[in-house]
């Protein structure tokens, strides 16, 4: 006996919306990524100056020195919209579940030697600030940003920073029996200790610095590259017995930055290409910021790591190499 | 050695207190610069509380989970051909009227939280601003993927962005972003936070989402009541706001009720589309819009406003012109599409005897008074060929842009004008609300990109329907007009009698 | 006029335990249903008692946990670990 399923055809009038469309050249099926981005952010026609700049529309691309044709050419290499994003991140985070209950059950931070613990009281956890400053600049790049292309990675970035805040802080707790108290050492550290305040003064300054993609090539390029390098990827020496511990309960940041730095380059990369002054631009905000990192950074390493800066000198080197492979000119 | 499980108050309270401190190598008004000039005086940012401690990782966590089940309906929908399943096919035109404006909203949403999550000077507030940032971009983001299965097959969804910058209509609830965006951070906590979010927003989701759930749309109830879940944590971050400003300073009320009264009547008058949407659009209806305000503003608004009280605030100015006007305004938007239906951007029909009975036991005391007579004279005209249409431009409202079509309070027969002068300028509002907002704040809103005055002075396309039409990428005949005689009720038609057919 | 606590949930397996609990432990609470969701109002605090929904649940279950089914709400807020509060104080 054959079942026949009747069916009736739908058939589509098109494929996708009208924008869509157009930036693909043809009415074709759209990825959720290209439908949950393109044109998505009001362009013209508003209807009052903000009070709080009022030489600007909210939605306004000469917030930037650097000049797009089109801010919808830097798209997101991992194709992120909200649900994909938040998917990847959940998936990273059962790792960190797995990585602190392994610790916890075999007490390997429990049985750490005050060294160790010192060194990560100093040098790990005033990280957290580091990425709360972020945190406020790449909410700030997102605000003032251009295209839902660029600013929607840059809030799903700020939340990520937020969240590493919160695994250095569990790195903490975990260490001072969940008290809170080495959070307070560490913020004091950050506060006053001389070897943060170089970084300190690096991450204050970007605060105040009004051309968002500036903001980004310093903070994408230059603080993630050069500190947060030195730190997560440099410093396995610094954390003593506790070097495995640290890799293992840090993963979620080594992820993420290989993670992140494929979209942000990659945004980099497409806005210096789109003529020569971008590209001088770009190229000149990423010589400074990426220079004012180094110094920023060696009193850290050398804090930490008894070198005399020269491991951040190899974090800067190795970011201006990438500077360079991103097609700018320092 | 296991360590203690740490409470979830304690917990959050160390993960998230303490990152932020004040800075030394640049003063803190210069990375905060735009905190002070509304006059709000905050003491201490450190007593801001924040009821749900998300931590990012709980938020990872109950996120992804909400859009894997999100993503799973709507993949099926998309495969059962949901979209010809829903209860008729003049449903789709709330979707379309959503699309193009509201969703554009949360986009603005998205954005503007961002604003204050880096603007505000305290932690807390930032965090849970930021938050909701994430949220309305997902709110924006879902609404679009749930209504792009039905743009494959419908009209007037597929020039939403472009639409949303330009369409006279949609210039309401575009400039009541933009009026948000413009104002500092603080009155855009309580306007989008506080007013909208907290008093209004259950106005707009529940009884909408409800009404998709019983017209068949499964894959926008399920996105509304997905996207709704984290608007109990965006209305706990409009509480804890004006709380949280007016236990700062005794100074912090008055302008906090100006705000409060602005908001109110400029987030009212946005809702109006809800209105119509609930009492014509829908093809099986869940609540009127005058059950929807008793439950949600009377009933709601009054709990919150006796709860406000003991701070001095008052219920909002107008609040009762509002209260009045919910027997009348779904009706007068509707007259408005009706007559423009030629410019609208989606379809517009007069209701059938069935949907007029309805209309009368939900408003016994107003529609057949007022408005039923009209929709009969409409409905003959129309079998006799006669449709009305009306080809003259409309005065707008200089505030909330509507065309002048409301009545006087009390007085359902004329329609209310009122005006200012301003700097040798008269400027005209639909109502006392409208005008009050105005004189507040004349420089802003003399700015108003007014579609009309925009058409007049030729910066639309052209002079005539067909330009302004070409200008706004609606396609004339097809995206606009009445559903009877539209591709969308011809499609809709033939899918219905194939599967008939197919039924045997 | 009184005041009236409210939380509409989702009208699913999910919540069911949970509209249970909040039932059996607040009486006089007032049921709304709406297609696709229920809407709960009380005149006093409407309490869910972590308890009480893992008795229903048969498993551990976080407050937290109520993200995945709240609709909206109605009054103030208070979390902790052992109960979801929603009130008017005044």
């Amino acid at each position: 006996m054959s079942v026949q399923i009747k069916t009736i055809e739908y058939e589509p009038k098109r494929q996708t919306f009208g924008h869509v469309a157009r930036r693909l050249g043809a009415d074709k099926p759209a990825s959720r990524y290209l439908e949950a981005t393109l044109d998505v952010q009001p362009t013209v026609n508003f209807h009052y100056k903000p009070q709080w700049e009022p030489e600007f529309w909210h939605f306004d691309a000469r917030k930037t020195a650097v000049v797009m044709e089109d801010w919808y050419k830097p798209l997101d290499p991992r194709q992120f919209y909200y649900a994909t994003y938040n998917i990847a991140r959940a998936n990273m985070n059962q790792s960190v579940e797995r990585s602190f209950a392994f610790a916890d059950e075999r007490g390997l931070i429990a049985k750490l030697s005050d060294d160790a613990r010192s060194q990560i009281e100093h040098g790990l956890l005033p990280l957290r600030h580091l990425h709360w400053g972020a945190n406020m600049n790449m909410t700030e790049i997102c605000q003032r940003g251009y295209g839902t292309a660029v600013t929607a990675p840059c809030i799903f970035s700020a939340m990520d920073h937020l969240g590493m805040a919160q695994i250095v802080s569990r790195i903490g707790l975990a260490l001072d029996g969940q008290t809170g108290v080495s959070l307070d050492m560490a913020k004091e550290t950050w506060l006053n200790n001389p070897a943060w305040q170089g970084v300190r003064k690096l991450i204050e300054d970007s605060f105040v610095e009004r051309d968002w993609f500036q903001l980004f090539v310093a903070q994408t390029l230059a603080v993630n590259g050069v500190i947060l390098d030195l730190v997560y990827k440099h410093a396995d020496a610094a954390w003593q017995e506790a070097g495995v511990t640290v890799a293992m309960l840090t993963e979620f940041m080594t992820d993420w930055r290989a993670e992140e730095s494929r979209w942000s380059d990659s945004v980099i990369k497409t806005v210096a290409a789109e003529s020569p002054e971008n590209k001088a631009l770009v190229s000149q905000w990423a010589k400074l910021w990426i220079d004012r990192a180094v110094e920023a950074a060696k009193p850290l390493s050398a804090s930490l790591l008894g070198d005399n800066g020269a491991v951040a000198e190899a974090a800067g080197e190795a970011t201006r190499k990438r500077a360079l492979s991103l097609g700018l000119a320092l | 050695m296991t360590a203690k499980k740490l409470g979830l108050k304690q917990r959050y309270a160390h993960m998230t207190r303490g990152l932020d401190w004040e800075t030394t190598y640049q003063p803190m008004d210069k990375v905060f610069p735009y905190d002070q000039f509304e006059g709000i005086k905050i003491k201490d940012w450190s007593a801001w509380e924040d009821p749900f401690r998300l931590t990012m990782d709980a938020y990872w966590k109950f996120q992804a989970e909400k859009e894997r089940k999100l993503y799973a309906v709507l993949d099926a929908f998309a495969q059962n051909n949901g979209q010809a399943s829903v209860s008729d096919g003049r449903y789709i035109n709330t979707l379309k009227l959503f699309l193009t404006g509201v969703s554009p909203l949360e986009y603005q949403a998205h954005r503007g939280f961002a604003f204050t999550g880096r603007h505000l000077r305290g932690a807390g507030p930032r965090v849970a601003a930021q938050m909701q940032s994430l949220d309305e971009l997902r709110h924006v983001q879902t609404q679009i993927h749930t209504i792009s299965q039905y743009n494959k097959y419908f009209d007037g969804l597929s020039e939403f962005p472009h639409m949303h910058d330009r369409v006279w209509y949609l210039s309401v609830p575009k400039s009541f972003f933009d009026d948000a965006r413009a104002a500092g951070p603080f009155e855009f906590m309580i306007a989008i936070g506080f007013a909208f979010e907290y008093v209004l927003t259950n106005l707009l989701f529940v009884p909408f989402m409800s009404g998709a759930a019983y017209n068949g749309d499964m894959s926008t109830v399920t996105f509304g009541f997905s996207a709704q879940s984290d608007e109990s944590r965006h209305m706990t971050l409009g509480i804890e706001v004006i709380k949280f400003l007016l236990e700062q300073h005794p100074d912090n009320l008055p302008i906090v009720q100006k705000w409060v009264d602005k908001w109110f009547w400029r987030g009212f008058r946005v809702l109006g589309l809800v209105a119509m949407m609930m009492d014509y659009m829908l093809p099986k209806k869940v609540m009127s819009w005058k059950e929807a305000w008793e439950i949600y503003f009377t009933e709601g608004g009054g709990s919150l406003f006796q709860d406000l009280a003991r701070y001095g605030i008052k219920v909002p100015k107008y609040a009762d012109v509002a209260t009045e006007a919910a027997e009348h305004i779904s009706h007068q938007n509707w007259a408005v599409f009706y007559q423009y239906t030629h410019a609208a951007g989606f379809h517009t029909w007069m209701p059938d005897r069935e949907h007029l009975d309805w209309l009368s036991e939900k408003y016994p005391n107003t529609f057949d008074k007022y408005y039923r007579p009209r929709w009969e004279m409409w409905a003959q005209a129309e079998k006799e060929g006669k449709r009305f249409y009306n080809m003259a431009l409309p005065q707008l409202c200089q505030v909330c842009q509507i065309p002048m079509a409301y009545t006087e309070p009390g007085d359902p027969t004329t329609i209310c004008f009122r005006e200012t002068q301003f700097k040798g300028e008269t400027y005209h509002f639909c109502s006392d609300g409208c005008k009050d907002i105005f004189d507040d704040e004349p420089e802003k809103y003399a700015q108003s990109w007014l579609p009309v005055h925009q058409i007049f002075q030729g910066n639309c396309g052209g002079p005539t329907v067909p330009d302004v039409l070409n200008w706004y990428r609606m396609n004339n005949g097809a995206d606009n007009m009445d559903y009877a005689g539209s591709p969308d009720e011809k499609l809709w038609n033939e899918w219905h009698a194939k599967a008939a057919e197919a039924a045997g | 006029m009184a005041q009236i606590a409210s939380l509409t949930l989702y009208h699913n397996d999910d919540a069911r335990p949970i509209i249970e609990a909040i039932l059996a432990d607040n009486p006089g609470v007032r049921v709304m249903n709406l297609p696709g969701c229920v809407k709960l109002d009380s005149d006093g605090p409407l309490v869910i008692n972590r308890a009480s929904v893992e008795e229903r649940l048969g498993r551990t279950w976080d407050p937290q946990e109520m993200h995945l089914v709240i609709i909206s709400m109605a009054g103030h807020l208070d979390e902790d670990d052992d109960q979801f509060t929603v009130s008017w104080r005044h």
